[in-house]
């Protein structure tokens, strides 16, 4: 590191789109005082300049690639994937989320805040070169989302999804951390690229032991961030007890992004110990899959049933980290995308259909909504038939790309049980449709009133992404490909 | 230098600190018993970081528990409000009774 350190303009440039976040974050924090909590519009609207000069400055950054700060930050193809798609997701959660808190009476100007500065963080960790910057991006991310989970704080199963989300989230922090400061005593360095050549150049049984040891607890901290099994315990509460946007939010945003640092750990600075992490995410990734399909055919509430189902799509995500090929890698990107449109599209129709104090949340309050609200329920069944992965739409791609690129690892017998799960998951998510299409509507159904503009603007965006992702894959693969080369 | 405390007793140290935490943030049953094991986690690992600084003869580690120290402060101002609220709405502190959403 040199003795003295000026930022020159081009890092700035590179970091630009994480400046405009918190400018636009803290600017809300002053207008809030001065405008009172009645001026909605005003704090969505900055929130929404704020997210698009950063997807614009993020984009901009791409064509200055390289290294910033000291090596800390990497832009690159990899990191420019991810921040667009976290910041992508902070837009929908923007649009999804006022009618909701006019609805339930809550303060918006925190909200739109604290959402700002978990995207943030989200995008420090998606350029990240160094395990502090991760560290750091991690917790901007995850405090933030701490406190969005249980925003209406005079809500019960508010303050349980987040008191749940801070203890283990902690916790996971914690498993983390210890599993740096060894990466750190064996290597010597926290440079993802430093502790790569370390560990190419050997150092002994003993270091690489030490090396697998710490990678160990690091894939502890990184599981419970992504809810992979056996460390998803958290998620089926938070997800069902957070406000419905919320849940939106923190099913794509945050678990696109702790995908992207578990890829950039595990295939840049282990990369030489495949061996020795590769049984774990393996046998992680089987084990995920299972319990969150199994675990979705039992629920009556649809949160909880979305909650298990993004478990189980962790699991394919893990299944593409095993294959620790550049096609997984690329399969791994392309699969969080789609996911995200068709995550954001299902739990925007929820957060519109729960009515205040989320009432109506399961599966047979549903019942008849197709008669209701005709092209509602076929949006929702759009979404539905990717999450199931139904050719024409991106859910389809996302796994074929998966399962090919295990193929391509010789995990044949990770991809017959991983396509045998996608079959199981065909049954719940097929059940919410025969409700919304076969059954007698209800007094949650005859009650319902029209979209809300946002709400509208959400689903049809993210209907037409996970149809132009099902259609058109090779529009985001070829970039996808592109970029997935994470060492150079 | 006189005898000093061999480095790998401060890494042992550190372990059954980083132990002690996960028993405790598993076996207890009071909420704030259980934040405080996950601080007890946290300084484990600032032990770790400052013994690998000392014996490696860099900062980096130092900067490392400086940046822990921070974010363990400003968790514990988040984790401690939302503590509070559910204190306010339920009247009890004990993680058994917090589960309004088992299935």
């Amino acid at each position: 590191m040199p003795a003295s350190f000026t930022p020159t303009a081009i890092d700035y440039l590179r970091f630009l789109p994480e400046i405009l976040m918190i400018v636009a974050g803290t600017l809300i924090m002053v207008m809030q005082p001065l405008l009172g909590d009645n001026k909605r519009t005003a704090f969505s609207s900055v929130t929404l300049v704020g997210f698009i000069a950063a997807l614009v400055a993020a984009v901009a950054a791409n064509d200055y690639p390289g290294l910033s700060f000291s090596n800390m930050l990497i832009v690159d193809g990899f990191a420019t994937f991810f921040r667009v798609l976290v910041i992508g997701v902070g837009i929908f959660t923007v649009l999804s989320s006022s009618e909701y808190l006019r609805r339930e009476h809550a303060a918006s100007a925190e909200y739109y805040a604290l959402l700002l500065f978990s995207v943030a963080g989200q995008c420090v960790m998606a350029t990240a070169n160094e395990l502090i910057m991760i560290f750091i991006g991690l917790e901007i991310s995850s405090i933030a989302t701490y406190i969005l989970a249980g925003y209406l704080r005079d809500d019960k199963r508010n303050n349980e999804a987040a008191l749940k989300y801070f203890l283990l989230g902690s916790f996971a922090t914690a498993f983390l951390l210890y599993g740096i400061a060894w990466i750190y005593g064996t290597t010597g360095s926290t440079n993802l690229a430093d502790i790569r050549s370390f560990l190419m150049t050997g150092g002994g049984a003993r270091n690489l032991t030490l090396a697998g040891t710490a990678a160990a607890l690091m894939f502890v901290g990184f599981a419970f961030k992504v809810s992979a099994a056996p460390f998803q315990i958290w998620a089926p509460d938070v997800y069902q007890g957070a406000p419905a946007p919320v849940t939106l939010f923190m099913s794509a945003g945050p678990k696109a992004a702790a995908f992207a640092v578990f890829m950039r750990v595990f295939i840049v600075a282990f990369g030489p110990i495949t061996n020795r992490w590769e049984p774990f995410v393996w046998s992680s990734a089987l084990l995920t899959m299972v319990i969150g399909n199994f675990a979705a055919l039992a629920q009556t509430n649809i949160k909880r049933l979305l909650a298990y189902s993004s478990i189980a799509h962790a699991g394919y995500v893990m299944v593409a980290i095993a294959a620790h090929n550049q096609v997984g890698v690329a399969a791994a990107m392309f699969y969080l995308a789609a996911y995200a449109f068709m995550n954001i599209g299902a739990f925007a129709v929820i957060t519109h259909f729960s009515r205040q104090g989320e009432k109506y949340v399961n599966v047979d309050d549903l019942a008849g909504l197709g008669w209701k609200q005709p092209a509602t329920a076929a949006l929702f069944s759009i979404f539905l038939l990717s999450l199931i992965g139904v050719p024409l739409t991106g859910g389809f791609f996302g796994k074929f790309y998966i399962f090919k690129a295990a193929l391509d690892a010789n995990l044949v017998w990770l991809s017959i049980l991983g396509l045998l799960n996608s079959a199981v998951a065909a049954y719940y998510y097929l059940r919410i449709i025969v409700v919304m299409y076969m059954h007698e509507p209800g007094v949650s159904t005859l009650t319902l009133e029209p979209l809300s503009p946002g709400i509208r603007t959400t689903l049809w965006a993210a209907a037409l992404g996970t149809l132009i992702l099902g259609i058109f894959p090779s529009l985001l693969l070829n970039f996808a490909t592109n970029s997935s080369a994470l060492v150079k | 230098m006189p005898t000093s405390v061999p480095i790998s007793w401060y890494l042992i140290l550190s372990a059954i600190l980083f132990g002690l935490g996960v028993a405790g943030f598993i076996y207890r049953r009071n909420i704030i018993t259980v934040f405080m094991s996950i601080e007890l986690m946290l300084n484990a690992v600032n032990l770790t970081f400052i013994t690998f600084s000392y014996t490696l003869k860099k900062v980096d580690g130092h900067i490392f528990s400086f940046f822990v120290m921070v974010v363990a402060a400003a968790e514990a101002a988040v984790g401690l409000a939302i503590i509070l609220t559910v204190f306010k709405n339920r009247e009890t502190l004990m993680i058994d009774d917090i589960s309004s959403m088992k299935y």
